[in-house]
């Protein structure tokens, strides 16, 4: 079995983390490590500062206390001019979209490349601009429309594109299903498997869906009480005997998401069978 | 026609009332009995509720709050009465819940009386000013080093984004900037005129036209459109953009919302302020000279070569030298108040208010001290 000694050094390393806003503590003590090439998921109740990890992680909330690094890095505050730093090495994708609403998407997407790697020629940045839109599930004529004229599903995979604009080696996705009708979600999930799958790339992932949890996540961290309570897989963690993470779990739309896996593992298995037959 | 509830009360013997409730009992036939409830006098045994023939929670309430109040017993109610009933009393409701939104709330607002809450109220409001200071000036100097580095990187400059704020702000701002100085300019002279006819010195508005739109009111009212139509736009642009998270996008892409966004609207402020102020009090002494020619019966051109020998060059000079400076301020207040959007849409508004506010405002203030300052080192 692989302990995280012998693998790579890991994506993220948060130790100690302590955010306070005001008299409200929000994180205290919080451990979390992202190894590389998973898919882990965050969960925890609203209010216990899941986005708030996120935005520590990517330099957008300055901690009061911890230490933070991502792939292998320390991230500051803002890059330095000119220079290419860890900021090049991942996307994030919010929660709804954060395209830049006065450029098109195709020059949405381009703005990290221009950022990044002026050197990259008009013509040869508007060719990725657009297999990336295809990439992400998008229909071609997408690219020269602006976020407005997208609907909610179409701006989260353009934000996803924007994402994978510089094949990061790391992705947040803050919430990716949330507001998404059920089967815009499944598909949002496969594309999040499938893109890792041929990328990849370590998957940060915050959400709330536990459809997406048991369908993509090898990993699921627990938030709660101002900490990271626990790690693991799924039946790790309904092996433990928190009381958050068995209603969790265990509640009827934690059921209802299980039992919903199972029937696809199953048909799963089935077509694999007739095809073998 | 509307159906209303109605009761009937029976007096026992030893002075206890029982009511019995008839009609639908729901939110739009209770508003006539609940006076008539409340008004009833003694003891209160019981309330029967076999002749109600509707009932939803605001029925349930009042039937609720009758037995609480009186120690009534209630009888003869449906099942969906008796289910309605108990969702009011809030037998079922999380108990943890309310108990903590309750304390909560009671502990903030029974606890003071109102002069200290007006001391308090008072206090926060004087550090929220302090804090405010702080903040702008943690801003300029955010602005200022931000400014350094573009120096140093000038290729890193936006330019595209820098004449896109050109257009917008100044351009833009030609046609209803000339509109208003030239309007401006007719009240000018033709008040001027009248007053001035008393002492028989009409010839003097040349002098107060061509000395007033070139010193004060040429860049003043400039700055107050600019601060309506941009100081505005800047505020309302960058707060909204706050909220959807695209400057939060900005910088974890690694571009600094300081240069992609400040930096150009603040540069276009500094640029266009002394050209429009300029063009503004071109168009007020133009607006002068045409009421002049049937005011006064001074010929058009007549006037325009009157003002190149009553206005010093140096009264120029006053409204070139405060122009950037009033674009500078309301560009600063715009995009810090902007950049301070946090939570929801509302803000976005009140920001924005206050942007203006204070853009109008810090200009006014430093347009009298300028206009002290200037008299007293002789360009008077």
């Amino acid at each position: 079995m692989n302990t995280p000694e012998t693998q790579d050094e890991p994506a993220v390393v948060v130790e100690g983390l302590k955010n306070v806003f005001g008299s409200h503590v929000v994180h205290e003590d919080l451990d979390l490590t992202v190894r590389r090439g998973e898919i882990l998921g965050v969960v925890g109740g609203s209010g216990t500062g899941k986005s708030v990890l996120l935005r520590s992680i990517i330099g957008l909330q300055p901690p009061a206390a911890g230490h933070i690094e991502v792939l292998g890095g320390e991230v500051a505050e803002e890059r330095d001019p000119g220079d290419i730093d860890v900021r090049s090495r991942w996307g994030v994708l919010f929660q709804g979209g954060a395209l830049f609403s006065t450029l098109t998407v195709a020059e949405n997407i381009e703005v990290p490349l221009r950022e990044f790697h002026p050197e990259i020629g008009d013509e040869l940045r508007r060719e990725i601009a657009l297999y990336k839109i295809k990439l992400a599930g998008l229909p071609e004529d997408a690219a020269d429309k602006f976020p407005s004229e997208l609907s909610g599903g179409m701006r989260k995979r353009a934000g996803l594109a924007r994402a994978l604009a510089l094949d990061p080696e790391l992705l947040f996705l803050d919430e990716p299903t949330a507001g998404l009708d059920p089967i815009g979600a499944a598909a949002f999930d496969e594309l999040t498997r499938e893109l890792q799958e041929t990328l990849g790339h370590t998957v940060f992932l915050i959400t709330h869906d536990l459809d997406t949890l048991y369908e993509i996540c090898d990993r699921v961290a627990v938030l709660a009480d101002k900490r990271v309570i626990a790690v693991g897989t799924i039946p790790e963690l309904l092996a433990l005997d928190h009381p958050w993470i068995q209603e969790y779990f265990n509640g009827p739309r934690g059921r209802a998401a299980q039992s919903a896996q199972r029937r696809a593992k199953a048909k799963a298995m089935d077509k694999i069978r007739k095809a073998g037959a | 026609m509307r159906e209303w509830a109605d009761f009937t009360t029976e007096t026992a013997k030893d002075g206890a009332i029982s009511i019995a409730l008839s009609g639908p009992l729901c939110v739009s036939s209770v508003g006539r009995i609940d006076t008539r409830l409340r008004a009833i006098e003694g003891q209160v045994e019981a309330i029967d509720l076999t002749k109600v023939e509707d009932f939803d929670t605001v029925g349930a309430w009042i039937v609720v709050r009758l037995s609480e109040e009186r120690g009534a017993k209630i009888t003869g109610g449906s099942e969906k009465a008796t289910r309605l009933i108990a969702a009011v009393r809030g037998d079922h409701i999380d108990e943890d819940l309310t108990d903590q939104t309750s304390a909560d709330a009671s502990s903030e607002a029974a606890a003071r009386g109102w002069p200290s809450r007006t001391v308090q109220k008072l206090g926060s409001i004087v550090t929220g000013y302090l804090e405010g200071i702080t903040k702008l000036v943690g801003f300029l100097g955010a602005l200022i080093i931000a400014m350094g580095a573009l120096i140093a990187h000038p290729r890193r400059f936006r330019i595209i984004a820098l004449v896109r704020q050109i257009q917008l702000s100044g351009v833009g701002a030609l046609p209803i900037v000339g509109l208003m100085s030239f309007l401006i300019g007719i009240v000018i002279a033709q008040q001027g005129a009248v007053q001035l006819r008393q002492f028989g010195a009409e010839i003097y508005t040349v002098n107060l036209t061509g000395r007033l739109s070139m010193r004060e009111l040429g860049i003043l009212m400039t700055a107050i459109m600019f601060a309506g139509r941009s100081g505005s736009s800047f505020a309302a642009q960058i707060g909204t953009m706050k909220l959807t998270e695209e400057i939060d996008a900005m910088r974890t892409i690694g571009v600094s919302p300081m240069e992609a966004l400040v930096v150009p609207r603040i540069v276009a402020a500094l640029l266009i302020m002394p050209l429009l102020g300029f063009y503004a009090a071109v168009l007020a002494i133009i607006g002068g000279a045409f009421i002049s020619m049937f005011a006064l019966d001074i010929p058009f051109f007549t006037f325009l070569i009157r003002i190149r020998e009553v206005v010093p060059l140096h009264d120029i000079w006053v409204g070139l030298i405060k122009a950037p400076l009033f674009g500078l301020i309301i560009a600063l207040a715009g995009c810090y108040q902007g950049m301070q959007v946090q939570g929801n849409s509302e803000e976005v508004g009140l920001r924005t208010t206050v942007a203006v506010v204070q853009g109008i405002f810090a200009v006014i203030v430093l347009d009298a001290f300028f206009a002290v300052f200037f008299t007293e080192v002789g360009w008077g």
